[in-house]
């Protein structure tokens, strides 16, 4: 037995001397320390991290034995669900993955919206994030043309077209993102580069700077307190404790559960009712034949719904960007001294709630066909939406926020 | 010199020399990287004029056929449909075809050579959905008012068009549908995507 310890101890050290095995682990597991008082809301990051994974580990099987090419591509797809051995398990779990990844990380984003983990000092951490989030939108958007079903077809057409709607450039830019006069084979392939290569990479890349930031500066928690602000002798905040074991073993558990919840889907409603997997898309793509109802997947449509209120073809398009981009500035609209919502007034509290109701509700318009009761909605809750940010420097300057405990308060 | 004072001069010189050749040459190679991306020769060749035989055409008839991969609609209208396009002047965006959405030899009241054929890219100006037909008597399956006289409905983002191909105020497609360049061969025989012969 201890000739066992040795050795492994001997290589251990053996390593540390070429690669900073031990050092990095003691720094960002081990003797990384994470608030005490965390709650379900901060799980999220870790499951998102997971999901990120299957999405990898299921994208390269699918690989495997998808064609991207216009005339081969659907029929693969097909092939894949009926003729290859468990193919079926491998693509719902890619495409449940795809909206797994968008609830864990909505959840995710809204945690850091209820508890200000955007705020001083982690405003960086927080536009790697939002960072993350945009790659992912993209990722997601050249995954959902692969398959090339109707959905997939016209839902590239309308995304590249919003492209085409820019002034002096549009036309052009628009071309150049499709490669051809009209979404193609062209457009097929070189989606598919972006979609199983470049973003991928560019998520990873991201994800590790999301992390390092995150180490850096260390967790926020649901008071809002800096837990760095008050240490032991040794240097260890006193309400930190070590990421590994602690967290590390309900990440697990809390792991577990999410899996549950998420081979239900992927074994017993995979399409999800259509929100998951859209019914158009079960037609292979016809250039010639726009679908009756057509509606992007449901993560996208809270910003769709902000396009069509809007009753200008460049105002659509620039307010949908501008809706998504607005989320980068909250560290510096946001002029609070109080990070949590535990502590913040009824003025940034009513506004959220507001907030909250109105995305929803422009999710849920997004699917919806535009009759005028439904775009009228949509105006008001699109109006609501950006006065959440805009006029976010006015009522978090003179809150009615309480006093902060000095320490978390468990 | 001395090993031991640095060379400024030196350092800066191989510095400001690395970054603008190799700046250049980062630009230089980004074109081919940026040019890869647009339509390739192939894509421009199936870009080709489309020859199509009109000659079976019914009245009301809408035939679809694909130039440059999109949908091109050839309709025949008859005298009662073409007499209802005054009518819409005040409903419609651009009445006399005043913007660049056709050649020249189609900005007239029919927007088309022929007053009876009308040829239009089906895709729509808003986000290129490609629209429905719906002829008059088919409005109401539609959800089209009773005063429709028949024209093409987006149903991506309900954007409308009059048998002209006009766009209707108060829709979110900016423009009228576009006239690809086309010129007639013979009396039934149209060619799509090709007017050298038409005397602009």
């Amino acid at each position: 037995m201890s000739t066992v310890v040795k050795a492994l101890t001997g290589l251990r050290d053996w390593v540390d001397a070429r690669f900073p095995l031990t050092k990095s682990w003691n720094e960002h597991m081990a003797k990384y320390y994470a608030p005490k008082n965390f709650n379900l809301w901060y799980f999220f990051g870790s499951l998102a991290l997971m999901v990120f994974g299957i999405q990898i580990v299921t994208g390269i099987w699918l690989t495997m034995n998808y064609k991207p090419a216009a005339d081969l591509a659907f029929a693969s797809v097909e092939y894949i669900m009926r003729d290859v051995e468990w193919g079926w398990w491998i693509r719902y779990m890619h495409s449940t993955g795809a909206s797994a990844f968008f609830i864990v990380v909505y959840l995710h984003m809204y945690r850091a919206l209820l508890y200000g983990s955007y705020k001083k000092p982690r405003e960086l951490l927080w536009i790697f994030g939002m960072l993350i989030y945009l790659t992912l939108m993209g990722e997601a958007f050249f995954g959902y043309l692969l398959p090339w079903g109707q959905m997939s077809y016209w839902g590239a057409q309308v995304i590249i077209s919003l492209f085409g709607a820019l002034p002096i450039i549009g036309d052009d830019l628009a071309l150049w993102i499709r490669g051809d006069f009209v979404v193609s084979d062209v457009t097929l392939n070189r989606f598919f580069a972006f979609h199983v290569i470049a973003f991928p990479l560019v998520l990873c890349g991201l994800v590790g700077a999301h992390l390092l930031a995150l180490h850096e500066v260390g967790s926020n928690n649901p008071d809002g307190v800096e837990i760095k602000k008050h240490k032991d002798a040794n240097g260890v905040p006193l309400d930190g404790i070590p990421l590994h074991p602690y967290y590390t073993v309900k990440d697990m558990v809390i792991a577990i559960l999410f899996l549950i919840l998420f081979f239900i889907v992927v074994f017993f409603i995979p399409e999800m009712g259509g929100y998951f997997l859209e019914h158009a898309n079960f037609v292979p793509a016809d250039p010639l034949k726009t679908p009756e109802h057509i509606a992007p997947v449901w993560y996208f449509t809270p910003f769709y719904a902000i396009l069509r209120a809007v009753p200008n073809q460049l105002g659509g398009v620039l307010a949908m960007g501008a809706a998504t981009m607005l989320f980068f500035f909250l560290p510096w609209l946001d002029r609070s001294p109080v990070k949590s919502i535990r502590y913040r007034g009824w003025k940034y509290r009513t506004a959220l709630g507001v907030f909250t109701v109105c995305f929803l509700t422009l999710g849920w318009l997004g699917m919806q066909p535009p009759t005028p009761t439904f775009t009228l909605m949509a105006r008001v809750c699109s109006v609501l939406y950006f006065a959440f940010f805009l006029l976010m420097p006015v009522y978090t300057a003179n809150d009615t926020d309480r006093p902060v405990p000095d320490r978390v308060t468990g | 010199m001395n090993e031991e004072v640095m060379d400024h001069g030196r350092r800066r010189f191989l510095t400001t020399a690395a970054t603008i050749v190799g700046g250049a040459g980062a630009i230089a190679g980004a074109v081919p990287f940026i040019s890869t991306m647009t339509p390739s020769a192939r894509a421009r060749a199936i870009g080709a004029p489309v020859e199509v035989d009109i000659g079976g055409l019914q009245p009301g008839e809408l035939r679809r056929v694909k130039w440059q991969g999109k949908p091109v609609w050839i309709l025949r209208r008859d005298e009662a449909e073409l007499a209802t396009l005054p009518e819409l002047d005040g409903e419609v965006r651009d009445p006399s075809s005043e913007k660049e959405q056709q050649p020249t030899y189609a900005q007239n009241e029919h927007r088309s050579i022929k007053p009876e054929y009308l040829i239009v890219v089906g895709l729509c100006t808003h986000l290129g959905c490609s629209p429905t037909y719906v002829p008059q008597a088919e409005a109401d399956a539609h959800g089209l008012p009773s005063t429709w006289k028949g024209g093409f409905f987006c149903p991506c983002h309900g954007s409308r068009f009059d048998l002209a191909g006009r766009v209707f105020k108060d829709v979110p497609a900016p423009a009228n549908l576009l006239v690809p360049p086309h010129q007639y061969l013979s009396e039934s025989r149209v060619l799509i995507g090709d007017d050298s012969a038409v005397n602009t």
